[in-house]
Formats: C-alpha cells, sequence, structure tokens
C-alpha cells in the first residue's frame, strides 16, 4: 500500500510497465477502477458513505469541512428529478496548483473518485466545474471521460448495475468567485455568478434547485482509495489529529517551489526546508501565508506548526489550499499585499457593499501607501475596513473575509514597514532589488 | 408567535417574519436598502446589521443581517450596541464613496431612502479621498429617468424588474464595483410596470419623466388621496400638484387592492389633466359652427335656458365619472331619462359581473389573487385591460415555488432561495385568449381561440368538471388541474364585449364553488366607476335615449364616439341641444351646442366602485383653475340647485340601497383631527402663502374645501389621518415611501386605520348557470395597455407608446388578401376609407380580424365584420414614438 495515493501513478511508483496513467488501460493497470468494478452496485451506499465518515476525510478545498458529515445532509432521493455531483475545478487561488497536477496528470482517478461519490449520495449528474485556462487538463478530462464512458465506467447502468451516471466538463468563463460553491451553481446555472446564502445549502437546494454536492477536485480524488483501501488506512496516512495525504505546495524564492504529496500533520518546516528547499541564497524568510493568497501571514516562528487545520487555525491563520505562498525580506510586504488586494476587488462579484466597495477602497489605500502617498490615518481607515469586512457573516460570502486576511494579519506583523513607508513618503524596499 | 429579546426588551413577534420585517412591525427604526417587504430578502446591502447574542452569557455576540435572520423564541438580539451600530455606519460609509454629493440637484432629495438611512446610521464626515466611478445613462423610453451615477448597487431595480414583475430589458451587467444596471442598449423599457422603479429605486437612478418636466420637491406638492382613473380596478394613489398643474402620480399602499405597485397607464396616464387638448372656458356654439367662450354664469344661463325651452331633457352619464357626477345627472334629468352611458353590450356584461359579486362565490381583491393556487383566464389580455393584475396573477404563479420551499424549511421571505428551489415550476395559470399574452411566460396552458371557441371552452371545462366525457383532452386536463386545487380562481371580463365568454366564465366559477368554497371569481369591468354606475342606474340604454331624440341631451364626461362607433355621427342627429361636460376635447364635444369645462379627478371629490364592488372615495387634489369646475357642481347649477359632495353622496346612500355603505368609504366632510382638518400640504411646504407674490404681496386666502374634510394648505394635521384621507405617505426619520411600514398594522398588512373604502356588495345569492351565447363575430377588438383608455391617451408620455392602427389576421386570412406582415389594408366606413398595417399571426384564429382598442379605430367598434382589401405601394406610418426616441438617444 502505497503512502502516496493521489500522485504514485504521476510520481511513477504506482506505474506499471511504463503506461501512462492519463491512458485507461494505464490506469486500470495500476488499480484503477477497481473500486467501482468491485463496489458499484453491490456494495450498499450507505455503507460506503460511513466508510468515508470513518476516515475522517475533510475537504482539500480550503474549508476543511468533514466530507462524509457533508455528504450525510443529502436528503433521500425523493424520485422528482436529478441529483448532482460537481467537482469544483475552478482553481484560481493565487498561489494555489495542486488539483492541475492531478487533472493534467492522471484525470481518471478524479472520474472514479466521482462515479464513487455520486454513487454513495444517488447523483445521477456530475459536473467538472473547471477553470478555462486549464487547458490540458480539460483535454485530459474530456478524453478520460470518453475513455470511462466506453468501458462502462460512466453512463447508464454502469458495470452492469442499476447505478447511471453521467459527466460533463464546464469550462468557466472565468471568475475567481465561481470558486465558491453557490456561485458555481448559479453559474452553472446560467446566472450572474453571485454567491447564494446559506441555508439552504446546496445538499438541499442546489443546482437547479436540486440536492447538489460540490466537492473539491483533491477530495474526490481520496474517495476512491478509501473505497479500495478502509478508513483505517486512510487514517493512519497522516501523522497527527488529520487523516490522509495532502497535496502541499510553496511558490516565492524558494530554490524548488513545487507540489508534494506529504502525510498530513507535516511541519512547515519539513515543507519549505527539504521540500522546497529553503530559501534561495540572499533571501531570509520573512514570512508565508500557508494556504493561498486568502490566508493570514504567518512568521518564522511558526515554522514548527504541523500542516493541520486545527493547529494552522489556533496559530490565527487557516491552512487553506496547503500551497504556502513564501515572502522574503527584500519582498515589500505591503506591495505584496496591494497585489493581492487588487486582486480581490477585482474579483468581486459585486453583490454585497462591504467587499464590493470596501476592497478596492482598501486596495486604493495599499497602492497609495506603497507609491509613498500615505497618511498615518490611511491604516486607521484600513484598520477599520478589515475589521468589518473580516468577520464572517459580515459579508454575503466568505471572499471579503478571505480577501482581507493578508491585509489584517500583514497589519499585524508588518505594521512598521506600513508606516516606515508613510514615514519616508516611499517604499523602503524599491532599493534592495 | 415566538418572543425574542432585543435590547433587553421581550418582543412578540409573528412567526415566519423576518427578524427585520419583525423590527419594523413593532416601530423600530433599522436601516435597510435591499429589502423590500413585495420582494422579500437576498441579504445584498448589510445595512441591516444587528448583534445576536447566542445565550444570556453570551455579551460579544456575532453581527448578522436581520433580514436574513428567522425570528425564534427567546433569540437575543441588540440594535444598539457599539458594533452593530458602527457597523450600519460603515456600510453607509462604504455606499457612499461612489455616490455623488449631487442632493441639491438630484430629483430625489427630500424623500430619498438613502439620505434617510445616512442620517439613521449616524455616517457624517467622509474619509475617502480617491475618484467616484461614473456611468453612462440610457435613455429608457418617456417614462424613466436615468442616472446609473448614484446607484448604490443594492440590486432592488433588476429583482424588481425581472423576478417580479416578469421584464427582460433590464439587466445587472459587469461585476465587482462597477455593475450597471440598464439595458444591453438604450431604449423603452418594455414591461408595463417600469414605472415602479421609480419607488422601488432608494435613491435617484429611476426617476419619473413625466415628473422631472416639472419638477417639484415632495415637501413642496400638495397631495390627495386619489383612485387610480385608468381602468376598472380601483388602485389607491397619490396624485400631487403644485401652481395648478398635476405632477405626479405615486403608489399608495392598499393592502387588499394594489400593494405596492401600479402600472405604467395608471402612473403616467394621470397626466392627461395637463394635457393640451384640457378645456378651460365654458363655450357655446356660434352659428360658423365654432366655440365662443363664455363667463361660466353666462354660459349656465345659456344651458338653462335650452333647458327650458325645451320639451325633454334627457341625459348620458359616464362610467368613468364618479357617482357624485352621475347623480347629480340623474337628479338633473329625472330617472326616468338618465342612462349611465354605457353601450347595450357593456350593460349586459356589467350586469353579469355584478350577479356574480352578488352571489356566494368570492370575489377576492386583487393582491388576493396572488394566493390563489390554479388560475385560469377566459378572453381578457389582463395585462392589456386589467393592467396591474397581471402583476398579481404573475405572483400567483409562484405558489408551487413557495409549497417546495416550505417542505424544504425555507422561509418565504428568503427571495432568492425560493427562486432558487422553486425554479421553473410554478402553480398553473391558463391563459385562453385570441392572441399572444404577457402572461403567456409564466403560463401552464397557453390556448390561442378565437371568442366563440373561447366561450365553447370554457363550458366544456365546466362540464368535465362535473364529469362528461365528451370533452376535449386539453379541457379535461384543465378541469382537472383547477379541481384538485386549493383555491382556483377564474379570471373574465368585458374587454372583447362577448357576453358568452363571460357567462361560460361565471358558470365555471359557479361549478368550482360548488365543489370548492375556497374558488373564486376575478371580473375586470371596463371603466373606472363601471361598477358602480350600474349599482346607480342600469335601467336605460343610452341607444334609447338617443333614439328618443330629446329636445336637450347633457352628456356628461363621455365621448359617445368610440362607444358608438360608425352609428357616432347618425344616432346624434335630430338633437337640437347637445349640452357636454367633459375635461378634453373630443368628437362629442365637437358637435356640441353647448360645453362646460368639467374638473377631473384630481379637482373633484368623486366615489368609484372597482371591480369587486369596492367604493372608494377620490380626493381632490387641487382646486381647477379657470371656469373649470366638478361635474356635479356645474349639473346641480344647471337645475338652480347647490350641493357639496357629502349631501350627494347623504342621497345616493338613500335612493340606492346598493350604494348604502358608499358613506363609509371615507370621512366625510365634517371629520376633524383635534378640531383641525388634514392637510393636503407638508409641514414644510414653502411658499403657500407667498405663491402669488407676483401678483399681489397679500396672503392668498386658503381656498375652501366644501366637499371633503382635507384643506388646500399645511395648515391642518398631518400625521394621524385615516387611510382614506392621508396625503402623503411620510413619517419622522422615513421622508420616502419607505414610510409605508410606519402606517401598516404590520409590515404589509393593513392600515393602522383600516383599508380605504369599503365593500358594498356581500354575496349571498346562489348563481345559477346561465345560457352561453355565441356572437358570431368577425372583428374582435384588443386592448391595449397605452391606447385603450379614454383619458390616458392624452398624456404625451402615453400616446407616444400608442400603437398604430393594425389588422390582425390568421396567415390563411393573409394569404387570401395577398398580404404579409407590414403590407397596408383598408376598409371604406361611412364612405371614407380607414388604412390598417397588417399583422399575419399564426396562431390566430382563421375567422377572426383583430384590431387594437386605440382612438384611431373607434369606427370600428359596432361592427361585425369589414371588408379588407390591400393597399398598393402603402408605407406603415411611423409609430408616434419612433422620433422622439431617436432624438432623445442622441443624448
Amino acid at each position: 500500500m502505497t503512502q502516496t495515493p493521489l500522485t504514485k501513478n504521476i510520481t511513477g511508483k504506482g506505474i506499471i510497465d511504463g503506461e501512462s496513467p492519463t491512458n485507461l488501460a494505464g490506469f486500470e493497470a495500476t488499480g484503477g477502477y477497481q473500486a467501482v468494478r468491485d463496489l458499484v452496485g453491490k456494495m450498499d451506499p450507505a455503507d460506503l458513505l460511513q466508510l468515508i465518515k470513518d476516515s475522517n476525510l475533510r475537504g482539500r478545498g480550503g474549508a476543511g469541512f468533514p466530507t462524509g458529515m457533508k455528504w450525510s445532509f443529502v436528503p433521500a432521493p425523493d424520485g422528482r428529478g436529478h441529483r448532482y455531483l460537481i467537482a469544483n475545478a475552478d482553481e484560481m487561488e493565487p498561489g494555489t496548483f495542486k488539483d492541475r497536477l492531478i487533472m493534467e496528470n492522471d484525470p481518471h482517478q478524479l472520474v472514479e473518485g466521482m462515479v464513487l461519490s455520486a454513487y454513495t449520495i444517488s447523483a445521477d449528474i456530475g459536473y467538472i466545474f473547471i477553470r478555462a485556462e486549464y487547458h490540458r487538463a480539460i483535454a485530459e478530462l474530456r478524453a478520460a471521460i470518453e475513455d470511462a464512458e466506453q468501458r462502462g465506467y460512466l453512463g447508464d447502468r454502469i458495470q452492469g448495475s442499476d447505478f447511471s451516471f453521467h459527466l460533463h466538463v464546464h469550462v468557466s468563463a472565468g471568475r475567481y468567485i465561481c470558486g465558491e460553491e453557490t456561485a458555481l451553481l448559479n453559474s452553472l446555472e446560467g446566472k450572474r455568478a453571485t454567491p447564494r446564502a446559506k441555508p439552504p445549502f446546496p445538499q438541499v437546494s442546489g443546482l437547479w434547485g436540486r440536492p447538489t454536492i460540490v466537492n473539491n477536485v483533491e477530495t474526490l480524488c481520496n474517495i476512491s482509495h478509501i473505497a479500495r483501501e478502509g478508513a483505517d488506512w486512510f487514517q493512519d496516512l497522516g501523522k497527527g489529529s488529520d487523516a490522509g495525504t495532502k497535496l502541499f505546495g510553496a511558490s516565492g524564492r524558494v530554490k524548488n517551489p513545487g507540489c508534494w504529496e506529504l502525510p498530513m500533520g507535516t511541519s512547515i518546516r519539513e515543507i519549505l526546508m527539504d521540500h522546497a528547499g529553503g530559501m534561495q541564497d540572499g533571501y531570509q524568510l520573512k514570512g508565508f501565508l500557508p494556504g493561498g493568497a486568502s490566508t493570514d501571514f504567518l512568521t518564522p516562528d511558526h515554522l514548527d506548526l504541523p500542516m493541520e487545520y486545527e493547529a494552522i487555525q489556533k496559530a490565527g491563520s487557516r491552512m487553506g489550499t496547503g500551497t504556502m505562498i513564501i515572502l522574503d525580506d527584500r519582498a515589500c510586504p505591503v506591495g505584496m499585499i496591494a497585489n493581492l488586494e487588487k486582486f480581490f476587488a477585482r474579483e468581486s462579484c459585486g453583490f454585497c457593499t462591504p467587499c464590493r466597495e470596501g476592497l478596492p477602497w482598501v486596495r486604493d489605500l495599499l497602492d497609495t501607501i506603497e507609491a509613498g502617498g500615505g497618511k498615518p490615518e490611511d491604516l486607521e481607515i484600513l484598520e477599520r475596513q478589515a475589521t468589518f469586512i473580516g468577520a464572517m457573516g459580515n459579508t454575503h460570502c466568505a471572499h471579503a473575509p478571505g480577501a482581507i486576511e493578508p491585509l489584517s494579519s500583514g497589519l499585524k506583523y508588518f505594521r512598521e514597514d506600513f508606516e516606515q513607508h508613510i514615514h519616508d513618503g516611499c517604499c523602503p524596499y524599491a532599493s534592495k532589488n | 408567535m415566538p418572543t425574542i429579546i432585543v435590547d433587553n426588551q421581550d418582543v412578540v413577534v409573528k412567526d415566519g417574519d423576518n427578524l427585520l420585517q419583525a423590527l419594523l412591525s413593532h416601530g423600530y427604526d433599522l436601516p435597510y436598502f435591499c429589502w423590500h417587504p413585495a420582494m422579500g430578502s437576498v441579504g445584498a446591502c448589510r445595512q441591516c446589521a444587528v448583534v445576536q447574542y447566542a445565550n444570556e452569557d453570551d455579551t460579544r455576540g456575532r453581527i448578522v443581517m436581520s433580514c436574513m435572520t428567522s425570528v425564534v423564541d427567546n433569540a437575543r438580539f441588540s440594535l444598539k450596541t457599539e458594533n452593530a451600530t458602527q457597523f450600519r455606519k460603515s456600510v453607509v460609509e462604504n455606499l457612499m464613496l461612489n455616490h455623488p454629493h449631487d442632493c441639491p440637484v438630484c430629483e430625489e432629495g427630500g424623500e430619498c431612502h438613502l439620505q434617510d438611512m445616512t442620517i439613521m446610521t449616524g455616517h457624517r464626515d467622509r474619509s475617502y479621498e480617491g475618484q467616484k466611478t461614473t456611468y453612462r445613462n440610457q435613455y429608457l423610453g418617456p417614462f424613466i429617468g436615468h442616472e446609473m451615477n448614484r446607484c448604490i448597487t443594492c440590486y432592488r431595480c433588476v429583482r424588481y424588474y425581472q423576478d417580479y414583475a416578469g421584464g427582460h430589458d433590464l439587466n445587472a451587467f459587469g461585476s465587482r464595483d462597477r455593475v450597471f444596471f440598464g439595458r444591453a442598449e438604450p431604449g423603452v423599457l418594455e414591461n408595463e410596470f417600469a414605472g415602479n422603479l421609480v419607488e422601488v429605486c432608494p435613491t435617484g437612478v429611476f426617476t419619473d419623466k413625466t415628473f422631472s418636466k416639472h419638477y417639484t420637491r415632495k415637501w413642496d406638492l400638495q397631495s390627495s388621496p386619489t383612485v387610480c382613473q385608468s381602468c376598472s380596478l380601483g388602485c389607491s394613489t397619490y396624485t400631487s400638484e403644485r401652481y395648478g398643474e398635476l405632477r405626479r402620480v405615486h403608489n399608495r399602499y392598499h393592502h387588499a387592492v394594489n400593494g405596492y405597485f401600479l402600472c405604467d397607464r395608471g402612473r403616467f396616464g394621470a397626466q392627461f389633466v395637463n394635457s393640451d387638448k384640457r378645456l378651460h372656458q365654458a363655450g357655446v356654439r356660434n352659428n360658423h359652427g365654432l366655440y365662443d367662450a363664455k363667463q361660466l354664469n353666462t354660459a349656465i344661463d345659456i344651458a338653462r335656458s335650452m333647458i327650458s325651452n325645451s320639451a325633454s331633457i334627457k341625459g348620458i352619464g359616464s362610467p368613468r365619472a364618479s357617482l357624485e357626477a352621475n347623480q347629480a345627472l340623474r337628479d338633473l334629468v329625472g330617472a326616468g331619462n338618465y342612462a349611465n352611458g354605457m353601450s347595450a353590450t357593456d350593460q349586459v356584461l356589467h350586469n353579469l359581473l355584478l350577479d356574480v359579486l352578488n352571489s356566494k362565490v368570492p370575489t377576492p381583491s386583487m393582491i388576493a389573487t396572488e394566493g390563489f393556487d390554479a388560475v385560469i383566464v377566459l378572453g381578457e389580455d389582463v395585462t392589456n385591460f386589467a393592467p396591474r393584475l397581471a402583476l398579481s396573477l404573475r405572483q400567483s404563479t409562484r405558489n408551487r415555488a413557495k409549497e417546495l420551499a416550505a417542505d424544504a424549511q425555507i422561509p418565504l421571505w428568503h427571495d432568492a432561495a425560493v427562486r432558487g428551489i422553486g425554479q421553473a415550476e410554478r402553480s398553473p395559470l391558463m391563459i385562453v385568449t385570441p392572441t399572444e399574452d404577457r402572461l403567456d411566460e409564466v403560463a401552464s396552458h397557453r390556448i390561442r381561440l378565437s371568442p366563440d371557441e373561447i366561450a365553447r371552452f370554457g363550458e366544456d371545462v365546466s362540464r368535465a368538471i362535473a364529469g362528461a366525457a365528451d370533452v376535449s383532452e386539453l379541457a379535461t386536463e384543465i378541469a382537472g388541474l383547477l379541481k384538485h386545487a386549493n383555491r382556483p380562481l377564474v379570471v373574465a371580463g368585458t374587454s372583447l364585449q362577448h357576453s358568452g365568454i363571460l357567462q361560460a366564465a361565471v358558470n365555471l366559477a359557479s361549478t368550482l364553488f360548488d365543489h370548492n368554497p375556497a374558488a373564486g371569481f376575478f371580473g375586470c369591468a371596463a371603466e373606472s366607476n363601471s361598477i358602480g354606475v350600474t349599482l346607480l342606474d342600469n335601467a336605460l340604454g343610452m341607444e334609447d335615449i338617443l333614439d328618443s331624440k330629446p329636445d336637450t341631451l347633457v352628456v356628461m364626461e363621455n365621448d359617445l364616439a368610440p362607444r358608438l362607433g360608425h352609428e357616432f355621427s347618425s344616432r346624434l342627429e335630430g338633437i337640437k341641444n347637445l349640452i357636454v361636460l367633459d375635461h378634453l376635447d373630443n368628437a362629442t364635444i365637437s358637435v356640441s351646442n353647448l360645453l362646460l369645462p368639467a374638473a377631473t379627478f384630481a379637482e373633484a371629490e368623486g366615489t368609484y366602485v372597482n371591480n369587486e364592488g369596492r367604493a372608494q372615495r377620490n380626493f381632490a387634489t387641487f382646486k381647477p383653475a379657470d371656469t373649470i369646475r366638478p361635474s356635479f357642481e356645474l349639473l346641480d347649477a344647471l337645475r338652480g340647485a347647490t350641493r357639496h359632495a357629502g349631501e350627494i353622496q347623504q342621497a345616493i346612500s338613500e335612493q340606492v340601497p346598493a350604494l348604502a355603505g358608499i358613506l363609509g368609504a371615507a370621512p366625510s366632510e365634517k371629520f376633524r383631527i383635534e378640531g383641525a382638518r388634514v392637510a393636503r400640504m407638508t409641514h414644510r411646504a414653502s411658499g403657500r402663502t407667498a405663491i402669488h407674490a407676483n401678483i399681489s404681496v397679500h396672503e392668498p386666502r386658503v381656498p375652501v374645501d366644501e366637499d371633503g374634510p382635507m384643506v388646500y394648505s399645511m395648515e391642518g394635521n398631518h400625521a394621524d389621518a385615516p387611510s382614506a384621507v392621508r396625503a402623503y405617505s411620510w413619517a419622522p426619520g422615513w421622508n420616502s415611501n419607505q414610510s409605508n411600514h410606519k402606517f401598516q398594522q404590520e409590515v404589509g398588512g393593513a392600515d393602522r386605520s383600516g383599508d380605504s373604502g369599503v365593500l358594498l356588495l356581500t354575496g349571498t345569492e346562489t348563481l345559477s348557470p346561465g345560457e352561453v351565447n355565441l356572437s358570431n363575430k368577425r372583428l374582435v377588438a384588443e386592448a391595449h395597455i397605452y391606447g385603450t383608455d379614454e383619458l390616458s391617451n392624452s398624456a404625451g408620455e402615453i400616446s407616444q407608446r400608442v400603437t398604430t392602427p393594425y389588422i390582425r389576421m390568421h396567415t390563411s386570412t393573409a394569404k387570401s388578401l395577398g398580404v404579409e406582415t407590414g403590407d397596408g389594408v383598408a376598409c371604406e366606413i361611412n364612405g371614407a376609407p380607414l388604412e390598417f398595417a397588417v399583422l399575419v399571426d399564426s396562431n390566430y384564429s382563421s375567422t377572426s380580424l383583430g384590431y387594437p382598442l386605440i382612438p384611431a379605430t373607434a369606427l370600428l367598434r359596432q361592427l361585425d365584420d369589414i371588408e379588407l382589401s390591400r393597399l398598393e405601394n402603402w408605407t406603415a406610418p411611423k409609430a408616434p414614438g419612433a422620433s422622439v426616441i431617436t432624438t432623445d438617444r442622441s443624448q
């Protein structure tokens, strides 16, 4: 049993006779679709759900919600219409590139995971909602779906059972907010990509008002492995309190930026020093966003924390997507935050006031400070906006609270940098590069 | 009834309410933008934030949006805690980043919800120093102005226009801080209820163009509660005036009739009061056929001598005039010499409507129709004939979505979620009409039949309900839907002038009622007071009066030309003295011997009975100018009498038992609040005492209102007036119409003083099915929201949207005539040619020819058929609105 189920085919560890996992035969040769053949129509979906619950799998898209529990909120089939399973492949979080790795190199892994997941929740239609820029992944997934249909892993009466599941690739028109699961649903319905107010949750009223589950690609990819190897095996993969492995990544001025499948609970130091190779020569670590752009900064003091949902949360941030963005000592934190807020302000859907109006104001203030035109009062406005935008529930969805995390933590950890910009009337880092 | 704790006070609230609604119902002032009492919550603006505490020990709490929070027993909230007040302040601060500082030149100023909410939150100092976002405005048609820079992106406009009213051409474009609300390209907003945007928008993005052209601040308007004149539904309106000109019409909330919304004909059509065609002077026709203007007294003297020298005097009243005016005419000519001015067909139709009102079969109020879960419309193009009803029937189709939502435990105020789970599922709405219909898009059944076929189809459905097997599958299916509904409703009316359809509809309602006492019938009468004059006196027909060739005929507020069609001239021949009282120049006036300028609804008190038998009092907004007087005053003068409106109301209630209740429609002229009359002007009306300072430095006398309890002044009671005499909706801190809830028993509920008006008919009779007669008419009239109503046609903005004359025909008819859509056809009437554009409609009956009910087709009204011939080299006349649209667009 492999310790890196998600990437074994990609890294070559599971490949037999040099077959490519993107090819159906190659994928099958590594044990692919074994679970579909063995379980669909044979295992009670309720037992499969219990297995997922027991595995303690948590969502890999950023929020870390227990997957089994999420699925258990789907009401029993009422015979009134379709039920949907959606893979959220709209990977647009700055600094995050983990799902892409799987979809481009091992597309059947997602397809197989979706078939088993759909079987568990009795969904009959699936969508892979994928970011338009992922050309190669789109092509690979479409080919994989076609192959899987031909082999009876998808479509009507899968493997001779009563279970039918049709899977479609939907290419997003391209908005970050479409990664928010309910905005994704509105977008799929052809409406403005505005998030919905929850409750009702998609499990009750999702796509076209029907029961729907939206899961991250990486989450869904875990399902076939859990189904095949069991909950205990999956639990044991994790080092600490969280189960399984996770795709971790690092970008910024490290020697070896990349993405690696590691046990849950691997320490940040290990990811940064052993896998990313440490900082590039001449650069010191100043801080990092542990799980993508919409998480709070952590500092070198936090290097020994394990990458686990609770541990990172306790430190004041979120594990998010597990892909770290590194801030070095020669990059301007104000400039970095300004750049991030520019992104988030641009990607606001424009529905609720604090996000629509507040983020552009924050962006403008940060640009002004970075350009040397800031005033001491500007920091008060930034603090005020961060407070009001930052709390979940103050805004319509999680976009603005996430967007403001690098700012509020930046104001906490790098306050002198802000003050120096204002005092000097210029960016003190300009000369350092 | 859950009890919640608000700032340590127990508040008993209504189950199923959201917190915002509950708090407003209890008189709390809590700011909001995106929530609307008729449209529910979406949580966009984040303005109504409060702090919710988990329990007694929780001292921090968390911010929640009150509009998105259900009220549950023992839930604890604070409005006053610092966190909540600061957050609300910051929301307004954010909204103000891009809002221009143009209040002094903005039409919303003084009744702006954004101004009110800004003050309420306490936001004052601005820290934002960046640039404000700007947009290009669009031409949206003759009714509505557009000033996008003022937008605060609350999404109310699109939610109202698309979700509530079913419009397609107003959208939210773009995203982030660049959301644009408008059309894909400039052009007329096509929805018939677009005018409500003016009131739905919390600030000055959408404004009333008919008001803009002679704009006055709300506080300088003199207003009164009025009853819309443009159809039989009797929507409540506020009509406002300054300097002797009608300035605008606003919605007047009525819990049962029109709720929060009006149709565009009602809102903009009242501008006819200012029309160039308005008659200001009494006149007598001289030997040259022209009119000599006369002093009012002189004209009345001449008229009196005409009358005294006549062997016979008869009168034709009007279904668009008040009961008081009709009664005064009846008193002048005597009961046996009065006709109420409806055509013989209309008399039959309205008697039938009255039979239903007098029966046990319930007639719901318009708002109540929204609660019916299966509706069949027989014959009536509701959007074009009784427009406001279409908005309510559209809501009735949402009952299915509400059921699904309730099953999924989604609260009904959660608008997006209810629509989300409902998707395209709708309660059945079955439209059985000759032509396509705006409601088709939400209808379960769109059935196109000729009028005779509609009547037969209605009968088939009745028979299918009764169990007959020899009816079509379709009729059986519809019968099943109606039979199995919790509350089925039959809608029909008079626009097709087909008694068979109406009788079939009545029979159907009565059959349904026998099965299910919750069934209802909603009849659309013809005009604002058709039911009223039917109750008053429906004995003689106007044809009887005309055929008796009286020496003197008094025609009051009634243009006989469209009613008599091609017979107009011949029927009026041989009448020696024709005395006409009316507001606007028309064909009847052009053949009169003496004319007296009559006050409109905006200048005269009057009682009108709407389609459901609700008597409602309309109060004059301002004193009429020149020699214009209320018809009842002029008619009384013709017999040397003087009565104020109240005395006539008294006389009616004594003489006509069915109308005895009208005295209860509104407080009488003796009504006072703490000794004071009710003020028509606002507390801060400026300039009343100096309004004529350019003429005289002396303070003008306050005109006396003998008819009603209101006063033409700001000196009087403002706050405590009961709904029937309330001049405007305005409460401390709530300067806009959003103040409605301050006058309601609960949000969206009845008025605290009771709803204005009184239902006259409480039906007890058993309705027996009548025989359904077919008409065999080939010509079929088509009502048009713009064009069919006589008075609103003279409102400039409405006239821009009246269709050109056309003849609708089936493909086969067109083929036999050798014409296509856009070609011209003609027929000859009274020796003169009449031209029409051809409209080929493959869904139209091959046995019918359709024509629009507009002034240009008046000659067709009484005809059963016409002979058409193709016009060679014909080019369609340009629609009157077209040129205006092109010029305006370039702005």
